[in-house]
Formats: C-alpha cells, sequence, structure tokens
C-alpha cells in the first residue's frame, strides 16, 4: 500500500473547492462553476488513469475499458468496486455505487427534492432545493474524474450522474461515436 | 467521568478513515492549476487557497478534538507540539519538528521534511510567487481560531522555491477568552 492521508483531508479539498466556485467565483453563472468543477476533475481522473493503467496491456474494446474503471480503478479510489454495471450495447454504460462514499453525508433530502419539485415553491428556494443544488454540483467532479480517465484511455465521451436512490449513484457514460 | 487518555498522532491516524494520497495530491494539484487559469493573479490564489484552508480548519478541528482526546493544552508551545506531532499526523500521515521559538513563547517554526501536498509538483518560473501549500497555513489559523487562539501563520521556507525544508511561521497574536454564551443558574 502507498502512502496514505486522511479521507477527511480529500473531503475538505473537495467540498472547499465546491463552494469556493459556486459561491465565490461563480456565484451567478452555476453553468461556468459546473464547467470547472469538471474540468478539475477531468484533470484528476486523466493522471490518475494514466498511473493506474501503466502497466497494463492496451484495452480491445470500451467495454474492457469500462470493466478497468469498474474494477481497479474504482478501488484504488474508494477501496471498493462499482457494484453494478448496466449497458445498452450502443454505447452507453450505467456504473452505480450502490453507496457512493462522497455522498454518504449528504442528506436524503437532497434527492427527493431532486426528484419532486413540484412539491416546493419554485419562486423561493428552499433549504432542500440549495441542497440538491449543492449536490449536483459536487457531482461534476466524479463525474469529470470518470470522463476524464476514459479519455485518458482513448474513449472520448460524455458522463452524468443519477442520485434517485441516495446513498446509490449511477454514472451515465455515453461514448462519442 | 474518566479522563480520556490523549492518544499519539500515530495511534490516531491508524483508526481514521484513510484513502491513498495521490487522490489527494493530485485533487489539491489540479485546484491549484484551475484557480491559477481562473483567477490569473498569483496573490489572488495565495488568497484564496488561504480561505480554503480555514474554512477547512474551523471544521477540522471539531474531529480533530473528538479523536485524538487531546485537552486543553497548558500554553502555546504544547498547542504547538500536539499540531506537528498528532495534527499533522492524523491527517497527513507525516509529523513536523517545531524550533526557532522567540523569547517569550509566542511564535515558533514548523518544519516539515515530508509533505504530501507536493508529490509530482515542480513550480514554473512565473508562478514563483505562488505559496503553492497556502492550504495549509489557512487550516492551521482556522482550526487555532476555533480553540481561541488569534494566529498569523506564514511561510518562511517552501522547497518548491529551492529551500532546503518547508517552514510555517506560527505566530500567536491574541488568545481570546472563552465566553460562555449562558449563565451558571440555567
Amino acid at each position: 500500500m502507498g502512502r496514505e492521508v486522511a479521507e477527511s483531508c480529500v473531503d475538505g479539498v473537495i467540498m472547499e473547492m465546491v463552494s469556493a466556485y459556486c459561491s465565490r467565483f461563480y456565484a451567478n453563472k452555476p453553468e461556468l462553476a459546473a464547467r470547472r468543477i469538471d474540468a478539475i476533475g477531468f484533470q484528476v481522473g486523466q493522471q490518475l488513469c494514466e498511473r493506474y493503467a501503466m502497466e497494463r496491456p492496451r484495452f480491445n474494446d470500451h467495454l474492457e475499458a469500462i470493466k478497468f474503471i469498474c474494477k481497479d480503478f474504482w478501488s484504488e479510489l474508494f477501496k471498493k468496486q462499482i457494484d453494478n454495471l448496466k449497458t445498452n450495447h450502443r454505447g452507453t454504460f450505467v456504473l452505480q455505487d450502490n453507496c457512493f462514499r462522497w455522498l454518504t453525508r449528504f442528506s436524503n433530502d437532497a434527492a427527493s427534492a431532486n426528484n419532486d419539485p413540484s412539491e416546493s415553491d419554485p419562486a423561493s428556494p428552499t433549504a432542500e432545493n440549495k441542497a440538491a443544488q449543492a449536490t449536483s454540483m459536487y457531482l461534476y467532479f466524479p463525474c469529470g474524474i470518470i470522463r476524464g480517465a476514459l479519455t485518458n484511455l482513448g474513449i472520448p465521451c460524455a458522463v452524468s450522474a443519477d442520485i434517485s436512490n441516495l446513498p446509490a449513484c449511477s454514472f451515465v457514460v455515453r461514448i462519442k461515436p | 467521568m474518566a479522563r480520556l487518555v490523549p492518544r499519539s498522532g500515530d495511534a490516531v491516524f491508524a483508526n481514521v478513515e484513510r484513502v491513498n494520497a495521490e487522490l489527494f495530491t493530485l485533487t489539491y494539484g489540479a485546484i491549484v492549476r484551475q484557480l491559477i487559469t481562473d483567477l490569473e493573479e498569483v496573490e489572488e490564489v495565495n488568497k484564496q487557497l488561504d480561505q480554503m484552508g480555514y474554512n477547512i480548519g474551523i471544521r477540522l478541528i471539531d474531529e480533530f478534538l473528538a479523536k485524538s482526546n487531546v485537552s486543553r493544552c497548558v500554553d502555546f508551545k504544547e498547542t504547538a507540539d500536539v499540531i506537528a506531532k498528532v495534527g499533522f499526523k492524523m491527517f497527513l500521515g507525516v509529523t513536523a519538528s517545531v524550533t526557532n521559538w522567540d523569547a517569550d513563547g509566542t511564535s515558533c517554526s514548523l518544519i516539515l521534511e515530508e509533505n504530501p501536498l507536493v508529490d509530482f509538483v515542480e513550480l514554473p518560473d512565473m508562478y514563483q510567487g505562488l505559496h503553492y501549500c497556502n492550504i495549509l497555513s489557512g487550516v492551521i489559523r482556522g482550526a487555532l481560531e476555533m480553540v481561541s487562539m488569534k494566529t498569523e501563520v506564514t511561510w518562511v521556507r517552501d522547497m518548491l522555491r529551492g529551500d532546503d525544508a518547508y517552514e510555517l511561521q506560527v505566530k500567536l497574536l491574541k488568545q481570546v477568552p472563552e465566553e460562555y454564551p449562558y449563565k451558571d443558574d440555567e
């Protein structure tokens, strides 16, 4: 095992990075904040993947590369593998982590508010709304990591996250043709 | 109530949830890089890193107190030792040494030989004004403020700038007496 640091260090810097971009630098431009957070994740994903895939033979197809992300790459980051992998065999993959480490500290309200906008008044952002927004901002980071890792393996793609089932999180990877 | 025995840095570190340091190092590096791109001014990046550190420090102190069982330090010297031997160890897995005390015991240096923040990092000449590890000084300042100590934390030596070690000067500005928001009879 290589060098380790306390998990709270990683949690701390990611939280602060998200909050700096969302509430200080681009408070009124969430789409710009999202792009920056994604870009930071992308760089991390690329660099980590470069290190972890260094000694492997080339992957023969997309599925092999995705499996590498689900098993080896995820284990290095979260000490567990992706729990469920689905694909439509047409370039879309759904990677589900049943208990995504980085979401275990978020409240459940975030997801319910996300799914049921009818219950809250859109004119006045409620605490739940804000929590949902914060959670979705935060998710641009792991999405960026996955996109960066796959790009590094020569697979350009778009990645989004679905958290309708907290603390489970599904990452949807759409490979660009 | 039984008095809790303070735990050694190694013991606390062995018991906290840990992650692979590469993830931390590369994430921090990517953040600094993005900040440089977005903020343009190196001075502004230094300021933002310090602010991020401060915000982390004011939260991290709770975890530190909860897990280390450290009780009230008798003086600033003990505080500095605890930061160096327990604080740094518990979060970053490394220890610092404490030196350069001034005569009245209110200012000292924390020296880091190992620093997980800077693996893989080289500072290009054009960014020599960057305090790459400025988040660390912010964390210490923030954490100490939560235990009633106003401090000034500055970088004296920085290996990324060609020095032979990482040296942080921690200066106690004032000790704010604790104010209790409640009265005895309530």
